[in-house]
């Protein structure tokens, strides 16, 4: 399969339904495996993570999974192909970095891809849409349980999956949920359940940065180790967790209607405003307000039916995605700062004004917990 | 204040995570944060940029001359890189890394997944234990018989496992 053709397409993670989906945009479980006894690729010579890269590139190809594939070795990819790759989360900024030597194979719908060399032999991740963690492990696992039939894996009884980083021994996985909780970070609770969450154990980042920098008010929630606990106990932890982030954002969303009414009319308004009407925007402000328009949907001030070229924007205004449709190999910010506000305006042409009249108090009790 | 990688620039990126607790700090200039992919939320973790400085450290405890057999690693290429060199670095820098992985895990026995591959091999380690111990067992009883069964019994799971 060529490149053009999977990307043409936006991922299953992006396009489809799950469990949650107003708040929890994707779950994501991640593998790390490597082979017994080959160093591992930061430590490996050339020749050597050809060899390794050659045996498990097949042997992934020929999985099942895999039978309508993208598979490419990373010198064969552009810097900006690449760049897409990673604005997809379907590569690592690191595994972008990578030339010779490292490769990456990702089925045609991107729910799993496996990168080849990167920290480890292997990085087998499998992504979804919404709250589904347990669905999106037996996902990977059965990946992982595949190609051990072609492989031999390092592992030791004592110390499980033996990975480059000893962060990440024994299971080697790491799973995590990406959250959209514009209500939190609008009632100044954000910091406060950042600092809970990480206290029991789970990472806590944002989209593009550390803390309250994160941008489009997107979160990521993570375990944090990988060692003492078998795969479902910190998959179950993760999902009380999560569960319960959850209802404290539909929590904050009830109260902002009730209390804060005028200001989130206005931080809804201004962001439509803003978004029709400028003709340069970063991609920082632009996930910011896209964040509220999202927000306007899931309390039905514009119709439902807008909240996948919305969920779209997110990644098509970042800047690999917006050179890539422009097929222009170098662009200037100021340049792509143009080129994101004319592909916003004329998406938002397409939504009608914000008919505050139906806001839709999110509380509680209307859970999407279906 | 400088940059605690490169330890020549200006820190421009500070970070500060909450572990179990515990603060950790670090301070990046502009080039070291995007080669660490801070700005990257998949695949950065605190913990392992950590490694890469203080907590390498550790490892030292094992003698300096130790150098892995099998891909040539030592001690002062963990320190530079933070990463080790292949599976066997785990046996061979055990005493070091022991430490270490009980501060940064919940605990030091995997619990998780196996390898088919393992569980037979484990069902035999563990088939043989039972069946030695039921040999002692009728060794004691001086029921020879028995005995000379188990001890058959204990030679053909070895053949099986050998293989």
């Amino acid at each position: 399969m060529k490149f053009s053709r999977i990307i043409a397409n936006s991922g299953e993670w992006l396009s489809g339904d799950g469990p949650n989906r107003h708040i929890v945009v994707s779950s994501r479980v991640r593998l790390a495996r490597n082979l017994r006894d080959k160093p591992f690729p930061g430590w490996a010579k050339k020749s050597e993570r050809l060899e390794v890269m050659n045996s498990v590139k097949q042997a992934v190809e020929c999985l099942p999974e895999m039978e309508e594939s993208y598979s490419e070795n990373l010198e064969a990819l552009s810097p900006l192909e690449k760049q897409v790759l990673v604005e997809r989360h379907l590569i690592s900024r690191e595994h972008a970095a990578k030339g010779v030597g490292s490769a990456v194979v990702m089925n045609a719908p991107q729910s799993l891809s496996v990168m080849i060399n990167e920290e480890d032999h292997l990085r087998m991740q499998a992504i979804r849409c919404g709250l589904q963690l347990d669905n999106v492990f037996k996902m990977i696992d059965r990946v992982d349980t595949e190609l051990e039939s072609s492989l031999e894996f390092a592992y030791s009884a004592e110390l499980g999956y033996l990975t480059a980083c000893p962060s990440n021994v024994g299971t080697g996985m790491r799973a995590s949920a990406m959250l959209h909780l514009p209500g939190l970070v609008m009632s100044d609770q954000i910091n406060k359940i950042i600092n809970s969450v990480n206290k029991i154990g789970l990472a806590v980042r944002g989209l593009h940065g550390e803390g309250t920098e994160a941008m489009g008010n997107l979160f990521q929630v993570s375990n944090q180790t990988t060692l003492g606990e078998a795969e479902e106990e910190i998959i179950g932890r993760l999902n009380r967790v999560i569960e319960q982030v959850i209802e404290h954002e539909q929590n904050a969303r009830a109260l902002l209607a009730q209390r804060k009414a005028i200001t989130l009319h206005d931080q809804i308004g201004r962001a439509y405003g803003l978004l029709c009407h400028s003709y340069s925007i970063s991609s920082k402000e632009a996930l910011n307000l896209l964040s509220i328009i999202k927000l306007g949907i899931d309390l039905a001030v514009f119709p439902d039916a807008h909240r996948f070229p919305v969920d779209e924007l997110f990644i098509e205004t970042q800047p690999a995605h917006l050179q890539k449709d422009a097929q222009v190999v170098k662009m200037s910010s100021e340049e792509r700062d143009a080129l994101r506000a004319t592909l916003i305006r004329a998406k938002l042409s397409q939504v009608p004004q914000p008919d505050i009249a139906r806001l839709r108090l999110a509380t509680p009790a209307t859970t999407e917990n279906q | 204040m400088q940059c605690d990688v490169c330890q020549s620039k200006e820190a421009t990126v500070f970070l500060t995570q909450i572990v179990d607790g515990k603060m950790q700090k670090v301070n990046l200039c502009e080039n070291c944060s995007k080669e660490k992919g801070v700005n990257d939320p998949t695949g950065f973790a605190l913990t392992d940029l950590l490694l890469g400085l203080g907590a390498s450290q550790e490892i030292e405890k094992s003698p300096s001359s130790v150098k892995c057999p099998i891909c040539g690693f030592t001690q002062a290429d963990f320190k530079k890189t933070g990463r080790l060199g292949c599976s066997n670095c785990y046996t061979v820098f055990e005493d070091g890394i022991g430490p270490m992985l009980k501060n940064m895990h919940k605990g030091t026995q995997h619990t998780g997944k196996t390898p088919a591959a393992f569980h037979k091999i484990r069902e035999h380690s563990e088939k043989i234990k039972t069946l030695q111990e039921n040999l002692t067992k009728a060794i004691e009883a001086e029921e020879f018989e028995l005995a000379a069964n188990l001890r058959d019994e204990i030679r053909q799971a070895e053949t099986e496992l050998a293989s």
